[in-house]
């Protein structure tokens, strides 16, 4: 087996530099494979996170010659063989050491997100009722392992670092998810647009791309979001019949 | 010198441990009767490895099958730990379960669903009916996201990335405290608690071929057994009869169950059907002996027996494993798990799609058209920490354990899909018993400061030293130690070489060292989980030793029956005296008649009695 050039980012946020391997590489492995046999023979303190090896957990996120990937699911095999490959750690968040990187401005968005409140008035000795066409919409946003590739490729967090003013689209698809539960009757629009900042995506679908789970982020998720939106805080007509008639309830289903 | 005072110490009633289902679960308990609860985990909120759970959580819901009932379960629950469970545990277990499985729906859960619009249940290995909840093929994540959506509006405190290290006890011997250490910046930290509940998963890093993350390094029995705990049933391992065995890099990788419970069948190299010649009596009446009833019995037929890849793990891990010895494995040993022949394109699709993606950027391979090759794989400890059945409480006062962590419930062997709702259950029980318990204590009890000093000391000597054993290179001689001796089948001879090498191992881990500073430095914290590893190691493999039967997942090529006379024992290990490992041999109490009748009854005895408590109660 002919040995590979890589260049691994080693050092912390204020210092760091690109170091210089080369490693065996054998049929099958994948990008983390190389990483791992590194940080075992070569370099012991090199440091990455990593939990499934097999794109479950959403650990292993990085960047792969600039593209934002997971790296346990990235093979060699798509790459050149005489190509040097560089792995260095997402550059929307703040590196804490060599590829971790520190993500838990995530989990303060999630806070801020109402929790589900399903109807009380749905639930049947056997549980809630509902119907697998109805749930479909929602199981798709629930496939997301948080990896946060999307959160690092989104423009308004990793070019204008507005992380104040946009949770990103991982919660984006966590309030679609609950938005479009069938039987959750809580109300997250005025938040959408004042806490969240749906207006701030304008649908470069870049997230949508990078989503190693396949949901469609931008056209399922963010622009129902955002259609919701509108109709509540600028559509005219839907104000009016609000105020008249109040809230639309959600359909629930029949027993 | 170390100055203690200078680490920062925190107070909670309830500290948690491990924070996958069964953690979260506790902790969420814990929190919900106004316990001050903080919950430590070695990765990030999210990770744990129950993420990685793909079948279902097994509960007797009656959605599916409407003949299905607390009793049954529990029934095949006890056969499938070839009785060995212990018998209230697995009672709890059975009659706990739907109500949990149906809170988690409260709590945000979307399972698939049946055509009325309830939770759908799937079939899996030793289950009687179609039983498992489930989202496709990604069940835990389902479940670790909606425990811990729910829980962080719960006022739980969560400590991410920080490595418990050892337990701390009062004068009274009770549980007071935890050490552990910040990954991130290696500094450490005290915790001081009124309750602990251990919810740390298993050790299946022990093995080369395995399903299990780095994060399973038997952290749980190491620390307990230190503190003084007694460990039990440490002998049964389950090897998942389908790990992934190409290429090579994913080796042990796990292909889930319910690729056989949609029906996916095994096949040898020849092309045959090679679990019907592995029925074992016990389960001979309940599994078809012909392809064509196992097939009626995939296309819904209630009247057909259920096909033999179904039987329980122990059984298709060790045929599987016979098959490729004999040469009649796959071209990179294994055998060839089909589902392609069995379910449409789209079938596959929407019921598997993890399974089917995994194989497809990681194997190039396309499960809808071509059959995989698979092969037993580490995958779980059904022994663990000793623990009273109610409450979940270890030897040690204050000491509670739940999950992989504990002994008891899955006995020799686990049924595929028990151990979500084991999560559930035994997660509640724990964090119910463990506020209880915090709640008659007033004060924390002051720690050790030399205690202290010492927890610290050993582990940054690993860092000190000038020179030493590299920790992965260590690593990797104890998981072919384990792979060689302390396989799927077992010898005395190998066994015995087996414990040779762990303390040839052991001695060199007196030296280990890492290189590097103590900042987010995985060869130190490699190097920390080596040593729970090690202890874990050698509990299994004394234990092994020790019990000369061949009972579920245990199996001695040398006692290759089951022993009547091994029925009732479980071996216990604890810490002696003079710091050597000690094992007894432990007679069971005398289980409960009631539980007892139903666990032997045959099956359709059993049926009509549900048919006519079910009239009585007008149900």
């Amino acid at each position: 087996m002919a040995k590979r050039k890589f260049q691994i980012f080693r050092g912390d946020s204020e210092n760091g530099v690109l170091v210089n391997f080369e490693t065996e590489v054998k049929e099958g492995m994948v990008v983390l494979d190389v990483i791992l046999e590194i940080q075992a023979e070569q370099a012991n303190d090199l440091a990455i996170r990593w939990n499934c090896k097999a794109g479950k957990c959403g650990s292993c996120s990085v960047e792969i010659n600039g593209k934002p990937k997971l790296s346990c699911m990235t093979r060699m095999n798509e790459y050149f063989s005489d190509q040097t490959i560089t792995i260095t750690p997402l550059k929307a968040f703040p590196v804490i050491k060599d590829l971790v990187t520190d993500v838990s401005w995530n989990y303060e968005q999630n806070k801020k997100i109402k929790p589900v409140k399903l109807a009380p008035e749905s639930k049947s000795e056997k549980g809630y009722v509902m119907y697998q066409e109805d749930v479909e919409r929602v199981q798709e946003f629930r496939k997301c392992i948080e990896c946060y590739l999307c959160q690092n490729v989104c423009h308004i967090l990793r070019d204008h670092d507005k992380k104040d003013k946009f949770i990103g689209p991982r919660y984006m698809i966590r309030v679609s998810s609950l938005e479009m539960h069938p039987l959750d009757i809580e109300d997250r629009i005025p938040e959408l647009k004042k806490d969240y900042g749906s207006g701030m995506c304008n649908i470069t679908h870049c997230c949508t791309d990078v989503c190693p789970e396949n949901i469609k982020i931008t056209d399922n998720g963010i622009i129902p979001l955002k259609e919701r939106v509108v109709d509540r805080f600028y559509d005219p007509i839907t104000i009016i019949k609000r105020k008249i008639f109040g809230k639309k309830k959600k359909r629930l289903p029949p027993f | 010198m170390l100055d203690i005072s200078e680490i920062k110490t925190i107070e909670h009633d309830v500290l948690i441990v491990g924070a996958g289902g069964a953690g979260l679960t506790a902790a969420i308990e814990a929190s919900s009767q106004g316990m001050s609860t903080g919950i430590v985990m070695k990765s990030l909120l999210g990770k744990a490895h129950t993420v990685m759970a793909e079948g279902g959580m097994a509960a007797a819901l009656a959605n599916v099958d409407e003949r299905d009932h607390w009793k049954i379960h529990f029934r095949d629950t006890m056969r499938g730990g070839k009785f060995l469970n212990v018998w209230r545990m697995a009672e709890l277990h059975a009659k706990i379960a739907p109500e949990r499985v149906r809170l988690l729906e409260e709590w945000g859960a979307v399972f698939d669903r049946t055509k009325k619009g309830l939770i759908n249940q799937r079939n899996f290995g030793g289950h009687r009916y179609p039983r498992l909840a489930h989202v496709g093929d990604r069940t835990g994540l389902e479940m670790i996201r909606t425990l811990q959506d729910h829980g962080i509006h719960q006022g739980i405190q969560t400590y991410m990335e920080c490595t418990a290290l050892e337990l701390l006890k009062n004068e009274n011997d009770e549980v007071c405290g935890l050490v552990c250490m910040w990954r991130e910046t290696g500094k450490f930290i005290i915790f001081k608690a009124k309750s602990i509940v251990f919810a740390t998963g298993g050790g299946g890093k022990a093995w080369e071929i395995t399903s299990n993350s780095w994060e399973y390094t038997g952290d749980g029995y190491a620390l307990a057994y230190k503190a003084g705990a007694e460990l039990m049933d440490l002998e049964f391992t389950q090897f998942h009869p389908t790990g992934m065995v190409w290429p090579l890099s994913v080796k042990g990788i796990l292909v889930t169950e319910s690729v056989r419970g949609e029906g996916g069948i095994l096949l040898n190299s020849e092309g045959k059907r090679f679990m019907f010649d592995y029925i074992p009596e016990r389960f001979r009446s309940e599994t078809a002996d012909t392809k064509e009833e196992a097939s009626k019995w995939l296309s819904g037929d209630l009247n057909a027996r259920r096909p033999p890849e179904l039987l329980t793990r122990d059984v298709v891990a060790r045929a599987i494993y016979e098959e490729v010895k004999a040469g009649r494995g796959s071209k990179h040993g294994g055998v060839y798990l089909n589902i392609a022949s069995q379910r449409s394109a789209e079938d596959i699709k929407r019921k598997l799609p993890s399974m089917y993606h995994q194989f497809k950027i990681l194997a190039e391979l396309d499960i809808t058209k071509e059959p995989m090759e698979v092969g037993p794989t580490c995958h779980y400890f059904m022994g663990g920490i000793r623990v009273d059945a109610d409450t979940t409480m270890s030897s040690i006062p204050g000491l509670f354990a739940c999950g992989e962590c504990a002994a008891g419930m899955h006995g020799a062997n686990r049924l595929g899909g028990n151990s979500l709702s084991d999560l559930l259950v035994f997660g509640y029980l724990a964090g119910k018993h463990a506020t209880e318990y915090a709640k008659k204590i007033a004060v924390h009890s002051e720690f050790d400061a030399d205690q202290v000093t010492k927890i610290i000391r050993s582990a940054t000597d690993i860092l000190n030293r000038e020179t030493g054993e590299n920790p992965y290179l260590l690593h990797e001689k104890l998981e072919n130690n384990m792979q060689k001796y302390v396989g799927i089948i077992r010898t005395k001879d190998d066994l015995e070489s087996g414990i040779d090498q762990l303390e040839k191992i052991n001695k060199a881990y007196k030296n280990v060292r890492a290189k590097g500073a103590s900042q987010f430095n995985p060869g130190w914290h490699e190097a920390i989980g080596l040593g729970n590893l090690l202890i874990t190691s050698e509990a299994v493999a004394r234990a092994a030793l020790l019990r000369e039967e061949s009972r579920g997942a245990h199996t001695r090529a040398d006692f290759p029956e089951e022993q009547k006379n091994w029925l009732n024992y479980n071996i216990i290990i604890k810490k002696g005296e003079d710091g050597k490992m000690k094992l007894a041999k432990v007679e069971r109490p005398v289980p409960n008649p009631e539980l007892e009748r139903i666990a032997k009854s045959s099956i359709d005895a059993l049926e009509k009695e549900i048919v006519e408590e079910r009239k009585q109660e007008g149900i």
